[in-house]
């Protein structure tokens, strides 16, 4: 039963309080924590509030079961595993003691610290926002524990020690599990000063502690939502226009409505849903449904047309994003100029679970069992959908088959279908489980923005770069959304321009501009966001002008990054761990590339083969990462790992492409993602860091592109600017 | 006419559609839902399932096509190769997101039945048709050689 993860039938706050205490007689923790020590980008902002709400992370038992409470997603990253170990560590827990519960939804209590008052998981800030936090949390669990043993043996608090679980005095002799006084601990008050471990002390933190989730993903009994299934389930499949932003002229549904098991069609926002006993039923209904579209207001551009005006952008100034010095005049005065433009197309993020949720609706109360991975904003426009207040709307967040951000979305779009469709067939409590299937995966938009870019880069006379202009053309991925006003400043999407405009080599004249087209494509962040093709277009480029210069990439690298230690801390570990610099044999090349995200530091050395007919095949990869203090190096490495291996997807055969504004991909066949004969052999090393821990969920993903795109160009002489390489026949 | 057959080892009779994918029959028809829906077109190996021993995708195959035969999915398999899988999937730590992983595991446990010591490439040939979207690849390989190991004694 180790690491068994209880989803809370009734998950509300009350319930959940109500819960804890009667069923276990135990210690529910509630404290207030006062943002001392929080990390992140709103740092300052919520600080200024002073105060957070109680907060309850921790739950012990009487039957010595200690229950972390995980305020995010668990969608692969081991995020389960990682905030456990926080909680656990300072508690002094023994790891086979720890359970993990998915926390309900409550912004007030389980916000996102980086964020604000919003619940939700994304930016690789789960670790980072909840490192402090967790750790108050478990401290605070501990001292209850300390006091109550004092209080029940008589004995001065610091005379007690607290090791693996056991609660000790070495005097007395005497010891107790924590489940003994649980019960005890929880009705006495918590002490005022909570003091946090010395790193060095600890015990749980930075070793190999086997992950809560893996038993139950490796038996079948996992329940992600689509495997619930309350009785009288009705599964609802949504036929979409295949034209985004067209709307529904007609639909004939009698042939439908025929079909054995179809109770149900209806017209939703989204397009026309029927609704059936099972699966089965409810995609024969959808195949037999006769629909026409007014497509008046329908994107019919195809990728062809959008890349042609996306270069006539190219050629025009942008909206800057960064400026120094006068790149015109140092590109004028450059004694070598070199330009290059490269392509990345829309890219499905492709999860391996398709979205899916369950919805009970009446009256006033809405409950939705989802792989939930924005909360808060789901709850806002679940109950706008649905004529609530959001407090009415009850989130059950289970496990994610994945997700790569695009369960997170402003939209909150497969939640309000299902809502949207729960409320057509009358509020009337029935569940309701919308499924998409692949084809509505790969067809249904929200991808990652197309963009072209275009970079000039001039050298001195000694091969330096001196100036360096990088025109970034493509959607916005913010714009439309409320976080429009945080994430756009002066025209400039952060998201768009993360990776280009923070650019960290020394060039003295140095300019990035944004040109943001209108598209009706929908777009969202994808695993990595901007690092997706701004890691590519710099950190090639860059080789590009270094070879023009006549320079090693990693020599020129250390040099024009004078001063940031951590991005040369991470290359020279790369370099050393991959021999960078001795033989390969003809044919084999090796690459590198260094990125910044998330205050994550990554670089990546790749040797690939390139065989005669230019296939591309990548052979190894050598990662180091300074993601600060390493909570789990396990977990790490894996996330590592699998964001290379999502990396290298996208590189070799990632791309939705558009035909007079119709998507012309459909599922695995002609949407290829990787398998595991093309997965390289992948070593990933951690820089040992006493900073605050950052994430790494999507830090596998940015520099793998550039470096393979380099080591591609030693080994055949070819610089590939069109993603994915399949493109060029490269894959 | 229902349709009879052993579902990890019991005998099983489900009056459905004999056309519906034994997948869906699985999942909505007897609870078991260890089983998983990835791409519905044999594609991704998400619903690999067990059909008189041999790997089989669930969601291309009518459940009406199986009368008489014996099925077996994660939650019923068992005997040496599945245990040595499973230890060597939890000793690892595969999993991410865990969906893919009831088709991963029910791929790898065929392999070893069949070949009870494959290298990589063996590996890689039996278990490219089981996409893993988090790109557990590196473990999974892993797992097996460790899976084989352990079946060694
Ligand atoms: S769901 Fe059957 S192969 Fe993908
Ligand atoms: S573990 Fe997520 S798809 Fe394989």
């Amino acid at each position: 039963m180790d690491g068994s993860r209880e989803i809370p039938p009734t998950p509300t706050r009350r319930a959940f309080l109500q819960s804890s205490a009667a069923g276990f007689a135990g210690l529910v923790l509630g404290f207030t924590w006062t943002g001392k020590g929080r990390l992140g980008v709103n740092a300052a902002q919520a600080a200024a509030d002073g105060r957070f709400a109680p907060n309850a992370f921790v739950r012990i038992a009487g039957d010595n079961t200690v229950t972390v409470v995980i305020k995010h997603l668990e969608m692969g990253q081991g995020i389960d595993t990682g905030l456990a170990t926080i909680l656990a560590e300072e508690l002094d827990a023994d790891w086979a003691q720890i359970r993990s519960e998915t926390a309900p939804a409550d912004a007030a209590v389980y916000n996102n610290l980086n964020w604000g008052p919003v619940q939700g998981t994304g930016g690789s800030s789960s670790i980072a926002n909840s490192y402090p936090q967790l750790r108050q949390a478990g401290a605070a669990a501990r001292a209850l524990l300390v006091s109550a043993a004092a209080e029940t043996w008589g004995v001065e608090p610091a005379t007690i020690t607290v090791k693996q679980g056991v609660i000790a005095h070495a005097a007395s002799g005497r010891s107790a599990r924590f489940g003994e006084l649980a019960a005890k601990a929880a009705t006495l008050p918590i002490p005022a000063e909570l003091p946090l471990k010395e790193p060095r002390s600890f015990t749980l933190i930075g070793t190999r502690l086997p992950r809560l989730d893996s038993a139950a993903k490796t038996d079948g009994t996992a329940r992600f939502a689509l495997d619930i299934m309350p009785p009288g389930t009705l599964v609802a499949l949504i036929r979409r226009p295949d034209r985004f932003h067209a709307t529904l002229k007609s639909v004939e549904a009698g042939a439908a409505r025929a079909i054995a098991g179809v109770v149900d069609v209806v017209t939703v926002p989204a397009g026309v849903a029927v609704l059936a006993k099972g699966f089965w039923a409810a995609k024969q209904g959808r195949d037999a449904l006769a629909v026409e579209w007014d497509e008046a207001a329908a994107e019919k551009r195809g990728s062809a047309e959008l890349l042609t005006a996306y270069q006539a952008l190219a050629a025009t100034p942008g909206l800057p994003a960064r400026r120094e010095g006068d790149v015109a005049a140092a590109l004028a005065g450059a004694a070598k100029r070199i330009t290059a433009s490269y392509q990345f197309p829309y890219l499905a993020h492709a999860p391996m679970e398709p979205l899916n949720c369950v919805v009970v609706l009446t009256p006033d109360g809405c409950d939705i069992w989802a792989g939930d991975q924005f909360q808060t904003m789901d709850q806002a426009n679940a109950a706008a959908t649905a004529g609530l207040k959001p407090e009415q709307v009850r989130i059950h967040t289970v496990y994610a088959g994945g997700s790569f951000g695009r369960r997170a979305n402003a939209a909150s779009d497969y939640i309000v279908e299902a809502v949207s469709i729960a409320k057509a067939v009358g509020a009337n409590g029935t569940p309701i489980k919308l499924i998409w299937t692949r084809e509505d995966d790969i067809k249904g938009g929200r991808y990652r923005p197309m963009y072209y870019h275009t970079l000039e880069g001039g050298l001195d006379g000694d091969g330096n770069p001196v100036a360096w202009r990088h025109r970034i053309i493509g959607q916005s991925i913010i714009a439309g959304t409320p976080f429009a006003k945080g994430f756009i400043k002066e025209g400039i999407d952060h998201t768009s321009v993360e990776g280009a405009a923070n650019l960290p080599y020394a060039i003295p004249n140095l300019a990035v501009e944004l040109h943001t087209t209108e598209v009706g494509v929908p777009v969202l962040w994808w695993r990595s966001v901007g690092g997706t093709h701004n890691a590519y277009a710099t950190e090639a480029f860059l080789d590009e002008l270094g070879e023009a210069g006549g320079q090693d990439p990693l020599a020129l690298r250390r040099r024009l990054l004078a001063g940031h230690s951590r991005h040369q801390g991470v290359l020279d570990l790369a370099a050393a761990k991959s021999d960078w610099g001795s033989a390969l044999s003809a044919g084999r090349g090796r690459g590198i590339a260094v990125h910044e995200d998330f205050h994550t530091f990554v670089a990546q050395v790749a040797e690939v083969t390139v065989a005669p007919s230019g296939k591309v095949r990548v052979d190894r990869i050598v990662c180091a990462v300074d993601c600060g203090r390493a909570i789990n190096p396990d977990v790490i490495k894996a996330q590592i790992e699998g964001g290379i291996g999502y990396g290298l997807a996208a590189l070799l055969y990632g791309r939705v492409t558009l035909a007079e504004g119709r998507v012309e991909q459909s599922n695995f066949h002609d949407y290829q993602v990787l398998r595991i004969d093309e997965m390289p052999k992948i070593e990933v090393h951690i820089v040992p860091s006493d900073a605050a821990p950052t994430g790494v969920g999507e830090l596998g993903v940015p520099a793998l592109g550039p470096a393979v795109a380099n080591a591609v160009y030693a080994a055949s002489g070819k610089r590939i600017r069109v993603l994915p390489f399949e493109e060029t026949g490269n894959a | 006419m229902p349709v009879s057959f052993t579902l990890n080892g019991k005998p099983t009779s489900l009056d459905v559609d004999p056309e519906m994918p034994l997948l869906w029959a699985l999942r909505e028809n007897t609870g078991l839902t260890g089983t998983k829906f990835g791409c519905g077109a044999g594609l991704c190996g998400a619903c690999t399932v067990h059909v008189d021993g041999e790997p089989t995708r669930a969601c291309i195959t009518p459940v009406g096509t199986i009368d008489g035969q014996q099925v077996t999915t994660i939650e019923g398999v068992d005997g040496p190769a599945a245990a040595a899988v499973r230890t060597a999937w939890r000793q690892l730590d595969v999993v991410q997101c865990g969906y893919c992983q009831s088709g991963q595991i029910m791929a790898a446990t065929a392999l070893l039945r069949q070949v009870p010591r494959p290298d990589d490439a063996g590996i890689d040939a039996a278990m490219s048709g089981n996409i893993c979207r988090c790109a557990t690849y590196v473990r999974i390989r892993a797992a097996i050689h460790r899976a084989a190991r352990i079946l060694e004694g």
